[in-house]
């Protein structure tokens, strides 16, 4: 099973090529990550997966955490947490698709968005295990996939903040 | 108070002033020359023109090494800062707070390929600690403060700051101000460790019958050499330091087992093997210390102190982890050692079986004695004639070969930040100019650069900033015609086929060479020659000498640990081995 890191970084030019870095020098592997600013402009939030060991992401925790610009580090499976995705796929058989998606995937979230040229783009929403084995399913009806990688979040009280800042006075 | 204006070069090199920063090491070029221009208009900073962007960051290292305090090197773009990068690894790589200062072409010109344009942050990000693109003038004085910090807090390390030319524009002006404080988000310092966790180190130690106390660089590095010798001699079991951490315990002292790990000593590497504890003070169970980790310490308990968590159970896994700085941790430990007291004669027969290791194999500091038909000098002669020469005072930097063991092994290294050499890069080269940064910090002291003759002609170009300044550095070249290190696993590995290891007979005449750039040159080719030749060179105070020792080129360095076994198998002379 995959596991899913979030973290909060300085939203600056550089942080994100030395989280990205970080896991190519040191021989890690990343299945997917998603980023984008949080509600705080000075902030981006990150998540990624990937399929390491778990004594590896308990290095990779601390190596991140070590990153200047990486402000708080989250494993999400330490606590309860919820984890999606979205895909938007392009097919030209929209009926069949969406019969196929219905009959076998109902836990997805379906929506049309576009039908130009004969071509429709849906949009999909879920765990990322099920897209993936619906796009196995789906793979000769595809014109075009692209997808978020997964989102995660922890329940409940329990949230990505950022600690106090540390101030230092000369 | 009138308001003050200054431009961006001006706020630079002023906020080095601020931040206590004299002596900076570097090499001008087109992008880095409003900067140049500030140094030129003040006298707070004193500027160290070097030979080469390589010399500039090793010098600051040495410095920064010796010192404790921040080494500064300042380079333009382009290959004035790629050049500067094999030194900012070697500082990464044994943590080192350096912090370097690049040119880089303008602003609205990055990106361009504009002439001498180089992506610096791109290039240096996986060997810093961190980096800084410059983004407004205004904002030097805060980034310069934020880099010595982060350079030189927690564990250290080199930081690098990027500098666009229209940064240090003269013509722009902006009210000068250095920062009192700052704030920054999550950048957590460890102070002391967890009650429990100390009670439970003395503990295991109580209950141990065979411990050792293994201590690196960290220790130097967080300046807690005084209480690792302290808790040591409370606890009375056998230490030992990596080749990062000698001097941390005193050298010449009975309860030093020696250096551990790839060449360390017999006794050091059994001590290790057989120990029930280890006890790891800022040192990260490197691959030169453990050799085989699948095969490393399996009978041991083991406790590791660290200031930096991501070393914690990153090669071997331990049972105690105390993250914290080194030297408030020892302090707990001697605390509670003293409250509680201890019986060191628990020990009694752990010393007993290390004493029998030590008889059978351990290293003759004796060699000055032996005589041969031939007359010829041994490596390990040179080393401790340096060290009887010395009296074990001198700072020793060193190169990277077989002459940096046989100094490591030989000289009895008795006080910290005195023995300055290239662990986990192991760069040639860095000897010379590392030297120079100690001398510029130490210029009474003793100073000697222990190389080869394939190393020292790495950055021989030094020699030359070394007349300039008048730093009368001791080089002692342990000359044996070829890179013997690489000839030696040659030998043990490729059955002696000899691939690109010598120099044929281009080698430069070195006394000569040292001549012709001011200084004065030493031929030594006999042992009979040897000390006098060494008292004489350290007898001219005011002189740089280049001591040119012929030893022998068949030597190897030994113990070594066998490649992929435990620490107690051991390659003891060419035809002896404990496996
Ligand atoms: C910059 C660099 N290039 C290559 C090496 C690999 N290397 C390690 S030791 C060594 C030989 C060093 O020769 P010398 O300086 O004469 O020292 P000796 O081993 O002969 O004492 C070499 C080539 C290195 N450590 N650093
Ligand atoms: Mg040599």
């Amino acid at each position: 099973m995959a596991s899913q890191i979030s973290l909060l970084m300085e939203n600056q030019p550089g942080a994100l090529s030395r989280v990205i870095g970080l896991f190519s020098q040191r021989g890690y592997n990343i299945d997917s990550l998603s980023v984008a600013p949080t509600q705080d402009p000075t902030l981006s939030r990150l998540t990624m997966t990937t399929s390491e060991s778990e004594e590896i992401i308990q290095q990779i925790l601390k190596q991140l955490f070590k990153l200047i610009d990486v402000v708080m580090v989250q494993d999400l499976k330490a606590s309860e947490s919820l984890s999606l995705e979205m895909a938007l796929i392009k097919v030209s058989n929209k009926a069949e698709v969406i019969s196929k998606i219905e009959k076998n995937y109902s836990s997805l979230e379906l929506n049309e968005l576009d039908n130009t040229d004969e071509k429709t783009i849906l949009r999909l929403i879920g765990e990322t295990d099920i897209i993936e084995s619906l796009l196995v399913e789906l793979k000769a009806d595809l014109v075009e996939v692209t997808r978020t990688g997964a989102l995660g979040m922890t329940l409940g009280n329990i949230s990505l903040e950022t600690e106090e800042e540390t101030k230092v006075i000369y | 108070m009138s308001r003050e204006e200054i431009n961006g070069g001006d706020a630079l090199i002023r906020a080095l002033a601020d931040e206590n920063i004299d002596l900076i090491f570097g090499y001008p070029g087109g992008a880095a020359l409003h900067i140049y221009d500030a140094i030129y208009k003040q006298n707070k900073v004193q500027h160290i023109l070097v030979r080469h962007e390589q010399a500039a960051v090793h010098a600051a290292d040495g410095f920064a090494r010796a010192t404790g305090k921040p080494g500064v090197a300042l380079v333009t773009s382009g290959p004035g800062a790629t050049n500067a990068i094999t030194g900012i690894a070697t500082a990464y790589m044994d943590s080192i707070p350096v912090v370097v200062i690049s040119g880089q072409v303008a602003s609205h010109l990055i990106g361009s390929d504009a002439f001498q344009e180089t992506d610096m942050m791109g290039i240096s990000r996986p060997i810093v600690k961190h980096s800084f693109l410059v983004q407004s003038a205004e904002e030097i004085p805060v980034v310069i403060k934020k880099a010595f910090h982060i350079a030189t807090s927690g564990r250290p390390g080199p930081v690098v700051i990027d500098v666009p030319k229209n940064m240090t524009d003269p013509n722009y002006k902006f009210e000068y101000k250095y920062p009192k404080e700052l704030v920054m988000r999550s950048f957590p310092i460890l102070g002391k460790g967890q009650d429990e966790k100390i009670v439970d180190a003395i503990e295991l130690f109580r209950s141990a019958k065979k411990p050792v106390i293994y201590s690196g660089g960290g220790t130097i590095q967080a300046d807690a050499s005084k209480e690792l010798t302290e808790f040591s001699k409370l606890i009375g079991c056998p230490v030992t330091n990596t080749l990062m951490g000698l001097g941390a315990f005193p050298g010449d002292d009975d309860q030093f087992v020696g250096m551990l790990g790839m060449h360390g000593t017999y006794e050091a590497n059994m001590v290790m093997s057989e120990a029930d504890l280890i006890f790891n003070v800022g040192a990260r169970f490197d691959d030169r210390i453990t050799n085989n980790p699948s095969k490393f310490g399996l009978e041991a308990k083991k406790i590791h102190i660290d200031s930096d968590p991501s070393s914690i159970d990153k090669i071997i896994g331990v049972d105690l982890a105390i993250e914290g700085d080194a030297k408030l941790v020892m302090q707990q430990l001697i605390e509670q050692v003293k409250s509680t007291g201890f019986d060191q004669t628990i020990y009694k027969d752990w010393w007993a079986q290390v004493e029998d290791w030590r008889e059978a194999h351990g290293l003759n500091h004796d060699m000055l004695n032996l005589k041969n038909e031939r007359d010829i000098i041994l490596p390990q002669q040179v080393i401790q004639s340096l060290y009887q020469t010395t009296k074990g005072d001198a700072y020793v930097t060193s190169d990277v070969g077989q002459h940096q063991m046989f100094a490591a092994q030989y000289y009895k290294f008795k006080d910290p930040r005195k023995w300055i050499n290239s662990g986990g890069l192991g760069t040639m080269g860095f000897g010379l100019p590392s030297a120079m940064g100690v001398k510029f910090a130490f210029p009474e002291a003793d100073v000697a650069c222990v190389t080869g003759e394939g190393s020292i002609q790495m950055c021989i170009q030094e020699l030359s900033t070394c007349g300039q300044y008048g730093l009368p550095i001791k080089i002692i070249n342990l000359n044996n015609r070829a890179l013997g290190m690489v000839k030696q696993w040659q030998d043990m590995q490729y059955g002696g086929r000899y691939s690109s290891i010598s120099y044929e007979d281009s080698l430069p005449d070195f006394v000569k060479l040292a001549e012709s750039f001011g200084h004065v040159g030493i031929k030594v080719e006999k042992l009979s020659e040897l000390n006098q030749a060494m008292e004489e060179s350290f007898a001219m105070k005011d002189k740089l000498v280049f001591l040119d020792v012929l030893v022998d080129p068949d030597e190897h360095v030994y113990p070594m640990l066998e490649a992929g076994g435990s620490m107690s198998e051991m390659r003891l002379s060419k035809d002896k081995k404990t496996f």
